[in-house]
């Protein structure tokens, strides 16, 4: 499954860019871009545990920028 | 500006306001300078120092708040105050230039793409209301006011106007729509008020698809961006463990352990990557808007890195550079006239459902008196004959001519032939065929210009047909008779013989070639407006099937990657220069803040270049 969320206050391409290398790195996860410019998540994981992925992916990324956050819709 | 940067911008003032005074009546107790230094310090950078606290905790080390922060304490610790609080408020100063920037060049680029409609007017109950576009079913009638965006696409039912098409296609030059006529959301309607009824909903009209198409551009990454991330990842550690063995090593031979420790501190300053970061997919991105607002879409970087890598442009023929509309181009009367033949043709004609007919009796262009037709039929695989006003009308090629042994000769225009025999006796024929697009042969020679080294073409038509076309335009190969499964082993073929490190492009019309269009290094399909299959097969998309836009598609995306490389090149080059002059100690903090974040605004302003070039013609 694929999904595209937004990203509010990414103010740091480099953290972007982090953010982007560690949910790679999560288990589960097909795919992750981060785009800067767009201000946007786009990932792709496993069907089954989607959510379970998305959760630790939000938590990485307020690990590496905590002013930035993940709009769940 | 937002609210966040006004903050920064009054936080700069006044700090840079306490630092003046400061620096003049300086006090000479030190301990008290460096107190009184501290308070510019403070409110210039808390953030910086708090953010770098709370990461730290979180193990990220190679932060860039946590280097700066390492960095101005530093340099209070080698009592170095002015520079300390200085240096804050530059990088201050740089990063508010750098979001206010971004966050211009985001704007603009969205507001290129801005086609989204915002209310679709529909009737109920007699009264017409606005309506959400998503709320339209399909079906449902729609009225557009004159200056209003077309929100879905449709069919117009009533009324007549001229339609903008620019917002999609880059066209300048408006269409007419009459009754009949498909409209396109996301075009502009100028002058009239027309009533359209909806054929496709919202989510998967031309405006939605495009939209959709633009926005996901940016997730294909080309290699360049993905160099540029995985180079940032090494960049930071190798100048932080360089900054460390600077402060360590030289003065355990040489002593000058404050001089040392002062140029090792100008290393962390300038260990951050974001200039790069930042300005390799805001070109990229710029680009893909840009070249968007000329109605050509890029589905992603990469594809448009490929392009700028284009050595060899396969063509297809028929709708690519030919209109894929049959005309009759010659007509070639014996003893009668030109008109009388033509008439004779139409008329034998007009009962017939073949394409051929269809392109005689537009040419034609009165509506045959059929009343004057008592006999018709058709005769498989040769052509028609009729009885007009009491004559026998022959219409067809060489073998009906040879059947009914009426003596014709060839014709020398490149084509198909249709002959025409009146009681027994030959009387001329007419040769119908796809006419050139007006800019073909211009395209050609300016994909020439632009460095695409071979040209070639690809049809299904005869030897003859596609020879002459290829000659007239001045292509370099061509390759005739050919099926869909032809062309793209001939793709897989060309693909062998072309240098390593060039690409080869395919442009078709989206019809019957998404294989093709699937093998090549980029797929072009051009003509796209309305064709979903065209939209889904392709890299590269061109709203309008004008081939013209090969070339200009192509250096734009040279146009693109040069910024990009230059913006590598010169972030890399400061950065380094920097570093080697604040080794030998010729380089002060200043000057490596300014390899920073003085680097970062520089690269985003030439990124916004690629923006720059605007809608074609203007």
């Amino acid at each position: 499954m694929k999904k595209t969320f937004k990203l509010d206050e990414l103010d740091c391409a480099n953290c972007g860019a982090k953010m982007e290398a560690a949910i790679k790195k999560l288990e589960g996860v097909n795919d992750c871009t981060v785009s800067f410019m767009t201000q946007k998540l786009t990932l792709d994981a496993e069907d089954d545990r989607f959510d379970e992925i998305l959760r630790q992916a939000v938590k990485v990324c307020r690990k590496i920028e905590p002013d930035c956050e993940i709009v769940i819709k | 500006m937002k609210r966040k940067q006004k903050k920064v911008l009054i936080r700069i003032i006044l700090s840079a306001a306490m630092l003046v005074p400061l620096k003049i009546f300086a006090p000479e107790e030190e301990w008290f300078a460096a107190l009184l230094f501290a308070v510019p310090y403070l409110v210039i950078g808390y953030d910086v120092i708090f953010k770098a606290v709370r990461n730290i905790a979180h193990g990220q080390v190679f932060d860039e708040n946590f280097l700066m922060f390492i960095a101005t304490v530093g340099a209070f610790a080698t009592g170095e105050y002015t520079e300390a609080a200085a240096v804050m408020l530059f990088y201050q100063i740089g990063e508010l230039f750098q979001s206010v920037a971004v966050g211009r060049s985001r704007k603009s680029i969205s507001e290129l793409m801005d086609i989204r409609p915002d209310h679709a007017n529909i009737e109920r109950e007699g009264i017409i209301v606005e309506a959400d576009p998503e709320e339209i079913a399909v079906g449902d009638t729609i009225i557009i006011k004159p200056g209003e965006r077309i929100p879905l696409d449709g069919v117009v039912l009533e009324g007549e106007s001229s339609v903008d098409t620019s917002a999609l296609t880059g066209e300048s030059l408006p269409k007419t729509v009459r009754p009949g006529d498909d409209v396109f959301s996301g075009c502009i309607d100028q002058t009239g008020l027309l009533r359209v009824r909806v054929t496709k909903p919202y989510g998967e009209s031309t405006v939605a698809r495009i939209l959709d198409l633009v926005e996901n551009a940016a997730s294909k990454k080309a290699a360049s961006e993905n160099f540029i991330t995985r180079f940032a990842r090494v960049y930071t550690p190798a100048v932080c463990f360089a900054a460390l063995a600077l402060a360590v090593i030289p003065p355990i031979f040489a002593g000058g352990w404050m001089t040392w420790l002062h140029r090792a501190l100008i290393f962390l300053v300038i260990s951050c990557p974001c200039a790069l970061v930042i300005s390799v997919p805001l070109s990229f991105f710029g680009g893909i808007g840009g070249a968007s607002r000329r109605g050509i879409l890029v589905k992603g970087s990469s594809y448009l890195e490929t392009l700028a890598r284009t050595d060899t442009v396969v063509m297809d023929k028929t709708g690519t550079l030919t209109k894929g509309v049959f005309n009759v181009t010659a007509v070639h009367p014996e003893r009668i006239s030109e008109g009388e033949l033509l008439e004779l043709a139409a008329y034998a004609e007009s009962y017939s459902s073949h394409p051929i007919a269809g392109s005689i009796l537009d040419a034609c262009n009165t509506e045959p008196d059929r009343r004057r037709i008592t006999s018709n039929e058709e005769i498989s695989g040769m052509g028609v004959h009729a009885v007009i006003d009491g004559r026998e009308v022959f219409a067809g090629n060489d073998k009906l001519m040879d059947s009914i042994g009426v003596k014709w000769h060839p014709c020398h225009h490149v084509g198909t032939t249709v002959h025409i025999a009146v009681d027994g006796e030959y009387a001329g024929h007419l040769v119908i065929s796809d006419e050139l697009k007006e800019t073909s042969a211009q395209a050609v020679r300016d994909l020439k210009a632009a460095g695409v080294s071979r040209t070639v073409m690809l049809t299904g038509d005869t030897k003859a047909v596609g020879e002459d076309t290829a000659g007239k335009l001045g292509i370099d190969e061509v390759y005739t008779e050919l099926l869909p499964a032809g062309k793209v082993e001939k793709v897989e073929e060309l693909i062998r013989t072309k240098p390593e490190d060039k690409a080869l492009v395919f442009v078709g019309d989206g019809i019957n070639d998404a294989p093709v269009l699937s093998r090549a290094d980029v797929g072009i399909a051009m003509g796209a407006m309305g064709s979903d299959a065209a939209i889904e097969a392709a890299d590269i998309v061109l709203m309008n099937d004008d081939p013209a836009k090969l070339a200009e598609a192509i250096s734009l995306s040279r146009r693109t990657l040069r910024i990009v490389y230059e913006n590598i090149a010169f972030a890399l080059g400061v950065k380094g220069l920097v570093l080697v002059l604040g080794a030998l100690g010729f380089a002060s903090m200043w000057a490596a803040v300014f390899a920073d974040v003085g680097v970062a605004v520089i690269a985003i302003l030439n990124a916004m270049r690629t923006l720059r070039a605007g809608p074609a013609g203007s």
